[in-house]
């Protein structure tokens, strides 16, 4: 990676430290330590459970709301202050500055998620007062939940490569609550005939899959994760977010910003 | 500066005074229509749409559910109610949900099946409740525990509630108890015998300390239950023997051998009543007991003493 890469991941890992964004971890850490403590109240023998649900989940939403909401001002901020022209006017190629930003956005989201998964592993030994190897499986959600980011990112910096801010998170949060159906997409897909039945079917492979990425249920109950799946998301995140940014170039690389 | 100062100490009372006065008129928004917080609801009843509700983070929801109707048992048991039409549903969308949450089919179907005011009296919402766990946790040996518990103790069918625990027992690393529960079952041992087997068997392999609570109650009433059908049945041969009612508990006790003035769990002497009756002294102490109770008596809402 270039050092040029390297010093807009830097700055925009700095810049999003500046804007408080670590400060949603002090609302996880209320948030998971008060469920340890209520739900132990008010509920029968899902302490534990609790837990894992609920703090993988606040980590995938925390994430994917940060994700969102840095991730499509990434670049119009920096057209509308016009600190833009100041870092292209360097030797700063275009598609470095996107590769940048992108890398320090999931910087960003990589230290938040690490800080989360240190909680969720407190409240975990709070509550059960041990750990035991299936507990091990909450660090393959995790890197799901991770990978699940990088497509994230990837797409609000695709859409705010060329529209608003605003109109980038509508769009980045809809292709969320989509790719969140895709599986019932292609079910649906399936049931139709002809053209209409190809380009349903294309339409449900073009967004993410993220229902792939959701296994927080089932290691919740301590069932293994296929090494085969962990393989095929892998390469499923990387591929997808490579395409969105890939897009994401193409179209900045021949926007007039003048 | 000094004025700075003053404004932000008076925007910080009466931030305060605000929060505090706001609660204090929500407060008597609550008592005048007290049904808007209370009333019972289930805004979403179709599992498959709070599935794709839940965008993937269908664990957590489940835990909610069962959460709700936990509280919803709870209140409705604390209140001695014999209505409770949204436990099945409840349950239902927490197993629909999370299908492997095995604690939702255990205590649920303890839940369901007991007859108000223990419980809803659905035996059969428990045994659905069970059979679509067992389908889908075929290696859990609780849930078959569970199944055969709901048909031998409320349905008192001893054939089928045999045949679960025998199920149960193949099961890898059940617990060895199934094998001589799907025993007794074939031989119809006695009911307080095997009863007693099935709370005990509860509380040593129940983790929740409520759930423990629950079946140590149910031990001790079966205990009081069992004495006072001894007494009452020496009371029985005392009459057909002398002619006559025995006049005190202690001349019961000399005519019939046993050792001391009978006691329950708590220590207290059962009564004789004049009738040649049994009764138990306190009966408030012993939530499930069917014998030894008073003409008329009502038991007030169960309460356990938790043991940790």
């Amino acid at each position: 990676m270039s050092a040029r890469i390297v010093h807009i991941a830097s700055n925009t890992f700095r810049e999003a430290v500046r804007d408080r964004v670590l400060y949603n971890l002090i609302a996880f850490a209320l948030l998971l330590s008060g469920a340890a403590i209520l739900f132990g109240q008010i509920s029968i023998d899902i302490e534990k459970l609790v837990v894992i649900n609920l703090g993988l989940t606040s980590v995938s939403i925390f994430g994917v709301v940060i994700a969102i909401f840095i991730g499509i001002g990434l670049v119009s901020k920096e057209i509308e202050k016009r600190t833009l022209y100041t870092v292209l006017s360097r030797p700063v190629r275009r598609w470095e500055f996107i590769v940048g930003k992108f890398f320090g956005l999931a910087g960003t989201l990589i230290v938040n998620t690490f800080f989360m998964a240190i909680g969720v592993f407190v409240a975990l030994f709070y509550v059960a007062h041990k750990f035991v190897a299936a507990d091990s499986l909450i660090l393959v959600a995790l890197y799901f939940i991770i990978l699940e980011f990088l497509i994230v990112c990837s797409l609000a910096l695709l859409f705010s490569s060329f529209s608003s801010p605003l109109l980038s998170a509508v769009f980045t949060f809809s292709l969320f609550i989509i790719g969140s159906f895709a599986e019932d997409l292609r079910g649906f897909a399936a049931m139709t005939q002809g053209v209409t039945r190809w380009l349903a079917t294309s339409a449900a492979y073009l967004v993410p899959n993220f229902s792939a990425f959701n296994v927080i249920s089932s290691i919740s109950h301590g069932q293994p994760v296929a090494g085969q799946l962990i393989v095929s998301n892998t390469l499923y995140a990387l591929l997808y977010a490579t395409m969105a940014l890939s897009g994401a170039i193409l179209i900045f690389e021949n926007r007039n910003l003048k | 500066m000094k004025q700075r100062r003053a404004t932000s100490i008076s925007a910080a009372i009466c931030l305060v005074a605000a929060l505090a006065a706001s609660d204090a008129v929500l407060h008597h928004v609550d008592q005048i229509r007290p049904q808007a917080t209370l009333e019972d609801a289930l805004y979403v009843s179709s599992p498959k749409v709070l599935r794709r509700a839940s965008l993937g983070y269908d664990g957590l929801l489940a835990d909610i559910y069962w959460t709700r109707a936990v509280q919803y048992f709870g209140r409705k048991h604390h209140d001695g109610s014999s209505n409770y039409n949204l436990l099945a549903p409840l349950l239902d969308l927490t197993t629909q949900l999370d299908p492997h949450l095995v604690v939702a089919y255990e205590f649920g179907a303890n839940f369901l099946a007991p007859a108000p005011p223990n419980g809803a009296g659905q035996p059969e919402r428990a045994i659905q409740l069970i059979t679509f766990g067992i389908q889908n946790n075929p290696d859990e040996w609780r849930l078959y525990y569970n199944l055969g518990f709901v048909y031998y103790i409320e349905l008192k069918d001893y054939r089928r509630a045999g045949e679960l625990f025998e199920r149960g027992s193949r099961v890898p690393n059940a617990h060895p108890f199934l094998k001589v529960l799907a025993a007794q079952m074939a031989q119809h041992a006695g009911e307080y015998e095997t009863a007693r087997m099935l709370w005990s068997a509860t509380y040593e392999t129940a983790q929740d300390a409520n759930i423990r609570a629950n079946a140590m109650e149910h031990l001790r009433a079966l205990r009081v239950d069992e004495d006072v059908n001894q007494l009452q049945a020496a009371v029985t041969r005392f009459g057909h023997r002398t002619g006559r009612l025995p006049a005190s508990m202690q001349e019961l006790a000399a005519a019939e051998g046993i050792p001391g003035i009978p006691v329950d769990p708590n220590g207290e002497a059962y009564k004789l009543m004049p009738d040649g009756r049994i009764e138990v002294r306190h009966p408030d102490d012993f939530t499930f007991i069917t014998r030894g109770l008073r003409p008329g008596y009502k038991a007030p809402p169960p309460r356990f003493h938790t043991q940790k």
